[in-house]
């Protein structure tokens, strides 16, 4: 039994009459904002990253593209799932195409017809779906490239990456789900080569396939199911890995080119609000305008033409969307190594180039910040971003591989080429079988000389000044460009950069491997050639540049 | 302040010292919007010229999605184009990119543009809460008793790790299991059967032996595809479909073996590739060579359907005809291997190899 309250005799409430001090109004929160704080906090969070400085650099804004890409994806989804019945049941057309009119089709096609048609709008949100579904890809492609070029991806942003190289691997799963879904002649080709595929995979391939299909291909269960995997399961897998991706980015802060006042212990550039909040929400709608703008103008996937899948059709140049284009290349110029042991079947040609390449490409990037680290023998952090030209094995190698890529890629249009260039097919297909080995061996050594004498210019522009293009004829006929110093500032971003060297411990093969990695690159100007040319410093004058070319230095105290 | 006096253990060595001390941030310099009035309010008059042609639009997609019919439709630049699509995407395209230039362009030209710079702090925790949380650690790990206690440990490793097989077990029934006995009666054998008359593959009408000229390729079907309808019907249909060629006898090869699977030069083979499925059509009468538009893959109708170029490593299989009494082709039996792409239990010793006779 709750016992009888005390009564107190004085009354706090009463003798207490002098008003709380009112802080001063600037520092008070709006209304709202004060009553979801006195309930969530949220203000401790928000404090923080209000006026979080972002560094501006156009290249940044690649990831933004595939964010915001995304965002567009689920909102014109959301649009494109309340008419589309991801259903292999057969129906006859009846909407308002006339020319499928009557034609036994799937539920599937025929509701993607009814959007296109019928709905007003619908084929609008189909085409800027698939678009950005196009430039997502795209985006996350040309994001990954940025971040490998100018190692953005070491310590300690290696998880980071990784997590990319899962966004950019289930995103190409999503990419061909979604495509596959209309149910037309186009996408069924698609998902015929898939089964193929599948099948080839040894010993479990069989089983994989009647488990994928729900039996033989096209069963009647490999539309609803690839629609959960598109709606559900991979956004759900996205939408999850982006939102670590992001929580990553905001923890280390953003990267930033090395400059003047840059340094690894800074970040040096624009609070959030409001000027990244209005840059970045600004370039949202802009890429939201631009890919509505695609959708209303430009047609893609115009699944009508192709009509319904017939397994017994296909067209002819028929191609995949463009990301999987490299896996159809591989298929395509695989020579055709299939074992017969016993009562089996070993489809190299197959395996080889779907799972084998697949499995090549994402292991290698998720794995290159390790496997570099343990060449370098670097195990500090990176916040400044190495211009490509200064990690000029690691810039080669990556164009090299950009190149097998393309190579590959250009091979699955080996077809297109062919009538296009009025070539024959088949020569076509025995070059590109060695062109995915030559040609990026080639584009190693061009671009590793490229950025080498990017490097040994950088060095000349930093001893001898950058030109100023005023050319000077001398007394006796001669004609010379007249030079002028660079700025301290300058100067600096030009020398900055670290110069690699080999480890010394470890085993051969990495030793090896860390010379290789540290060979070859132009040694930057020292402070005392720097301050040797500087002794040569003249005014700049037309006459002295015209004796001697090499006279007019720039150091950077003279810039000062 | 150079990079080298701000160096600890968690930022990178410097191989070797920059030569050129760092100068410090950039003054800032002042934009033109910054100290001429006037471009000061140019650049807001744009700004708000570009807002106020997003209600403009906005109206615009309203009228167009009351007032131009789903069907409309207009030509211009030598195509046509659905007019209410073009004008909705166009209109609400346009205002979302306007909103967002207008955005970009009050970040740029109207708020501070003056940098700023921030620290950075190393990504580890620091020292002092790292040996709160390894002490922690230590705590709660001796607490749980799981030291003296191990065997609760491997118990729940163990338990949890187990539970992965109910978990995939479940999965068992994705489909059919391809074992021998399945597999003999879904991707091993197709709806042909001796007797079952070629008919042509759009309008069902049988084939007659006498109406194939040489040089004809017809796509056909197996009459009894007709009586399957829906995912039944796909699925006999990837795997029936085949095509009937003619040709000259005295100009292809036609194994001893396989002398009776042809009538007076009419071949009928498989139309799905032995690669990964499609179905081959392009066929180049003269060289009897039928080509698949997929992966290129190319196959020799004149000599038993053997691979001659591409990723197909295994001949197209035949399927044996004969005629009728009326004179139609219809099979002798079902293909004698399995047709389509090679699953691993595949036995490909009976395939037909260049040279078989």
């Amino acid at each position: 039994m709750a016992k009888p309250t005390k009564i107190r005799e004085d009354s706090p409430a009463l003798a207490v009459q002098t008003p709380p001090e009112a802080p001063p109004a600037v520092n008070k929160l709006a209304p709202a904002a004060e009553w979801v704080d006195q309930r969530s906090g949220i203000g401790k969070v928000i404090k923080g990253a209000l006026r979080k400085i972002f560094p501006d650099h156009w290249s940044f804004l690649l990831g933004e593209i595939a964010l915001y890409s995304f965002i567009i994806l689920l909102l014109t989804g959301v649009f494109l799932t309340l008419w589309f019945k991801p259903s292999m049941g057969e129906v006859e057309y009846s909407g308002s195409y006339e020319l499928m009119r009557n034609i036994p089709m799937s539920e599937a096609f025929a509701s993607t017809l009814n959007i296109s048609f019928d709905v007003r709008g619908g084929l609008l949100m189909r085409q800027i779906h698939h678009w950005a579904a196009m430039l997502f890809v795209a985006a996350m492609t040309i994001h990954m490239l940025r971040v490998f070029f100018t190692g953005a991806f070491r310590k300690p942003r290696e998880l980071n990456w990784i997590i990319g190289v899962g966004l950019l691997s289930i995103g190409l799963i999503e990419g061909f789900a979604g495509y596959s879904l209309p149910d037309d002649l186009l996408s069924g080709t698609g998902l015929r080569f898939v089964d193929g595929s599948i099948r080839s995979i040894p010993i479990i391939g069989t089983w994989v396939e009647f488990f994928v299909f729900g039996g033989e291909f096209p069963g009647e269960l490999i539309i609803p199911r690839l629609y959960m995997v598109h709606i559900l399961l991979v956004p759900g897998l996205l939408l999850g890995l982006i939102s670590a991706h992001m929580a990553l980015l905001v923890y280390h802060k953003h990267t930033q080119w090395p400059g003047p006042g840059r340094t690894q212990k800074n970040v040096v550039g624009y609070p959030l609000f409001p000027v990244y909040a209005a840059k970045a929400g600004g370039f949202f709608f802009i890429v939201f305008g631009v890919t509505t703008l695609m959708g209303a103008l430009m047609q893609i996937n115009p699944v009508w033409l192709y009509g319904p899948y017939n397994p017994s059709q296909v067209t002819a140049g028929s191609q995949p969307d463009w990301y999987m284009g490299f896996v159809e290349g591989a298929i395509r110029i695989m020579p055709n190594w299939e074992w017969h042991l016993g009562s089996t079947t070993w489809s190299w040609n197959i395996f080889i180039p779907f799972v084998g390449l697949m499995g090549l490409l994402f292991t290698g990037l998720a794995l290159y910040p390790f496997i570099e680290a343990w060449v370098t023998g670097d195990k500090s952090e990176h916040h400044l971003l190495d211009r490509p030209r200064n990690a000029p094995n690691r810039t080669a190698f990556g164009v090299a591989c950009m190149t097998c890529y393309g190579m590959f890629w250009a091979a699955g249009g080996n077809d297109i080429i062919a009538t296009q260039f009025h070539v024959s097919l088949n020569d076509v297909t025995y070059f590109m079988r060695v062109a995915v080995f030559v040609a990026p061996v080639i584009a190693f050594i061009v671009t590793k000389r490229i950025c080498l004498s990017l490097q040994r210019r950088d060095a000349e522009t930093v001893l001898h000044g950058s030109p100023t293009g005023v050319i000077v004829r001398s007394p006796d006929g001669g004609y010379t460009e007249a030079h002028t110093p660079v700025s301290q500032g300058e100067a600096y971003t030009l020398t900055r950069h670290p110069q690699w060297t080999p480890v010394e411990s470890g085993g051969r093969v990495r030793q090896r491997l860390s010379r290789w990695f540290a060979h070859g690159q132009i040694a930057k100007p020292t402070a005392e050639d720097i301050e040797a040319a500087s002794h040569h410093a003249h005014p700049i004058s037309p006459v002295d540049a015209a004796a001697d070319e090499t006279a007019s230095i720039g150091s950077g105290k003279d810039a000062e | 302040m150079s990079e080298l006096d701000v160096r600890d253990a968690a930022t990178p060595p410097e191989p070797a010292a920059t030569p050129v001390p760092d100068p410090g941030l950039e003054e800032h310099v002042e934009r033109y919007t910054d100290v001429d009035d006037r471009a000061s309010r140019a650049t807001y008059r744009q700004i708000v010229a570009m807002l106020g042609a997003v209600p403009v639009l906005v109206v615009a997609f309203v009228v167009v999605y009351f007032a131009v019919p789903i069907s409309a439709e207009f030509a211009l630049f030598g195509t046509t184009w659905k007019a209410q699509h073009v004008l909705l995407g166009g209109t609400v395209g346009l205002a979302i990119l306007l909103i967002g230039m207008a955005l970009i362009q009050w970040a740029r030209l109207v708020m501070s543009d003056v940098e700023m710079s921030e620290e950075r702090h190393p990504a580890q925790t620091g020292p002092e809460a790292r040996a709160v949380l390894a002490a922690d650690t230590k705590a709660g790990v001796e607490e749980s008793g799981i030291k003296r206690r191990a065997l609760i440990g491997s118990g729940v490793a163990g338990g949890l790790g187990l539970l992965v097989v109910p978990a995939l077990l479940a999965l068992g029934d994705l489909g059919p299991w391809p074992t021998d006995a399945v597999r003999a009666k879904t991707i091993e054998k197709t709806i042909w059967a001796e007797g079952i008359r070629l008919v042509n593959d759009v309008n069902y009408l049988p084939l007659k032996a006498s109406e194939l000229v040489v040089g004809q390729l017809v796509n056909a079907e197996p009459e009894n595809l007709q009586a399957l309808h829906g995912s039944e019907y796909q699925i006999a249909k990837a795997k029936a479909a085949i095509i009937v060629v003619r040709m000259d006898p005295n100009s292809i090869r036609i194994p001893d073996s396989r002398k009776d699977w042809q009538v007076d030069g009419i071949l009928c083979y498989s139309k799905i590739c032995t690669h990964v499925g499609c179905p081959i059509s392009l066929w180049e009468q003269q060289s009897h060579h039928l080509l698949c538009p997929c992966h290129q893959s190319t196959f020799d109708l004149g000599n038993s359907g053997v691979v001659v170029f591409g990723p197909a490593a295994r001949s197209l299989p035949q399927l044996p005809i004969t005629t009728d009494a009326d004179g139609y082709l219809v099979a002798r039996s079902d293909f004698t291997v399995p047709v389509g792409p090679s699953f691993f239990e595949r036995d490909s010793s009976k395939d037909f190899k260049d040279g078989d006779n």
